[in-house]
């Protein structure tokens, strides 16, 4: 099965780390996707743009909406993801609850729906 | 057959639904990995029982006859379908292929005593919102329609019915495992469980609004499904919560009058307790304390026990109880717990040191709309003589609770203050 891990952190947080703390926390994330793939669990992870660079975009009745910003107005941001292939929901949680970005902000696991797209 | 024997099978049947109908679907669930599919096939396995059985006599293990059984409808049911639905063949191949290994020890073995723990995690499951944990609890677990759960829930039976087919949606689609947790997460797990099991039983044991302030049949099928899990998981946790249950369950009669009113615990004829259940909580509650480190149930259960074990408020151990609350702190700081170990400290050391602590819970900002607060409050006070400020006290109490019984409990203790003159 394969899930989705949404990681949403607070931007201004991230901004108001010292260098050497995001150094570090930087590090050890690589170092974590880095074994995540050698167990063949990660299939792809990216941090992404602040969200300053999100647009969200709808279509009603037809017409096509483009607004700027998340989803979701929350206090944390979608700040990156993991595409993972585990077992089953517990697995994922367990990969998900070690990923460094739990501790600062929450991580959304979302079940991919296979033969989808998008 | 004669129709004497044919109703006796009838009872043999009914009895094996109330005693066995729950383990058989969790054994099937697990064969057939699906709810749905593992309900219609209990329900088929028992029907092909009853006709089959009158013919053919009672087989020496009903249990794993109604699981095979079950199985063997569920896999035809499919190939049936597989006619419109190719997939279907697929699936029911794997299912039949997945299980020839499965002899009468797997439909009777220790691994079913599993599959009843599988089936309470998974309902549990963190994953599920907690109003769907006891929804899916009740139902799968316990065995209640979705009309009973609404109506114990005071909510109706469309409601409860939304609940767990998304719950069950969610099993399916974000593949929630049928598993026990290992054993590294296990105490979380079963902190969420044991959850469910005292949510159930608080339900029926003060009804959150309404007149009735019992609901038996939620607090009995919560006794049952923590007789349950101690039986399978005998962790002192479990324990302290079968013994807390117990314990306060054993206050049911004495603690509202005839006429639906709430009795405290220091007005409560004691003889009117279960005494049974009083010892059989007391029990429980030693057995947990020697297994080593207690949590918050335990420690709950063994403050009930003191008072249980008590002949009046006067007699009772408000020393070891004080200790007792400080800790149940250590183990899980809450200002309700602080709010019920000041009431204790005001009985070992008098009404103003209660006051005291509980003047420094309101100044925090902590239970301001809690009204049991303003009530503990309010009886301090009025020890105290502070006729005026009782007064106030109650008047905030009631305007924070809408339950019928506390309500004319609060109002008669206004009345009596007004008895008192200020």
């Amino acid at each position: 099965m394969k899930y989705l891990c949404l990681v949403y952190m607070e931007e201004k947080h991230l901004h108001a780390m010292p260098q050497a703390e995001r150094v570090a926390l930087s590090d050890e994330s690589m170092a974590y996707c880095e074994a995540l793939t050698k167990q063949g669990e990660l299939l792809s992870a990216s941090p992404l743009h602040p969200v300053d660079t999100a647009t969200t975009v709808r279509v009603r009745n037809g017409k096509v909406a483009a607004t700027d910003g998340p989803f979701a107005e929350t206090k944390e941001q979608l700040a990156g993801y993991l595409l993972i292939h585990v077992r089953d929901l517990n697995d994922a949680l367990r990969v998900a609850a070690k990923f460094p970005g739990a501790r600062y902000g929450s991580i959304e696991v979302r079940p991919i729906k296979e033969g989808g797209c998008a | 057959m004669s129709e004497e024997s044919s109703t006796s099978l009838r009872a043999v049947v009914e009895e094996l639904y109330r005693t066995q109908s729950r383990q058989v679907l969790a054994t099937l669930i697990r064969l057939l990995g699906d709810f749905d599919a593992a309900e219609e096939a209990l329900h088929e396995a028992f029907t092909v029982a009853v006709e089959q059985w009158e013919r053919e006599g009672i087989p020496a293990n009903p249990r794993a006859w109604l699981v095979s059984t079950g199985r063997f409808k569920a896999i035809d049911g499919m190939r049936h379908r597989a006619r419109f639905d190719a997939s279907l063949e697929e699936l029911a191949r794997q299912l039949e292929t997945a299980s020839v290994s499965l002899d009468a020890e797997s439909f009777d073995g220790p691994s079913v005593e599993d599959d009843r723990l599988r089936l309470i995690f998974t309902c549990c499951h963190p994953a599920l919102t907690p109003e769907a944990q006891i929804a899916m609890t009740m139902r799968e677990v316990c065995g209640l329609t979705t009309e009973e759960i609404a109506r114990a829930f005071l909510t109706k039976p469309a409601t409860i019915a939304q609940r767990i087919v998304r719950a069950k949606s969610k099993i399916r689609d974000a593949r929630i495992p049928y598993e026990v947790p290992p054993q590294s997460e296990l105490p979380a797990r079963l902190d969420a469980v044991l959850r469910v099991v005292y949510l159930v039983f608080n339900e029926g044991y003060s009804a959150s609004s309404g007149n009735a302030v019992t609901r038996q049949d939620l607090s009995g099928e919560a006794i049952r499904l923590a007789r349950v899990l101690v039986q399978l998981l005998p962790d002192p946790e479990t324990i302290g919560l079968l013994a807390l249950l117990l314990l306060q369950d054993s206050r049911r009669d004495a603690r509202v009058s005839e006429s639906g009113d709430v009795i405290l615990l220091e007005d409560q004829d004691r003889t009117r307790w279960n005494r049974e259940f009083v010892a059989e909580g007391a029990a429980l509650v030693q057995q947990a304390f020697s297994m080593g480190e207690v949590g918050p149930y335990a420690i709950q259960s063994a403050i009930a026990s003191i008072h249980a074990q008590a002949a009046d408020a006067a007699a009772t151990d408000w020393r070891r109880i004080v200790e007792l609350y400080d800790l149940l702190l250590q183990a899980e700081s809450s200002p309700v717990v602080e709010l019920n170990r000041a009431v204790a400290v005001a009985m070992l050391d008098g009404p103003a040191a209660g006051l005291t602590l509980i003047d420094g819970l309101l100044a925090r900002g902590e239970l301001k709309t809690y009204h049991l607060v303003h009530a503990a409050r309010a009886d301090l006070c009025r020890r105290l003589g502070q006729t005026e400020e009782a007064r106030r006290a109650y008047e905030q109490a009631l305007s924070l609770t809408r339950q019928g019984p506390e309500r004319r409990f609060l109002e008669r203790r206004l009345l009596g203050l007004t008895g008192q003159g200020s």
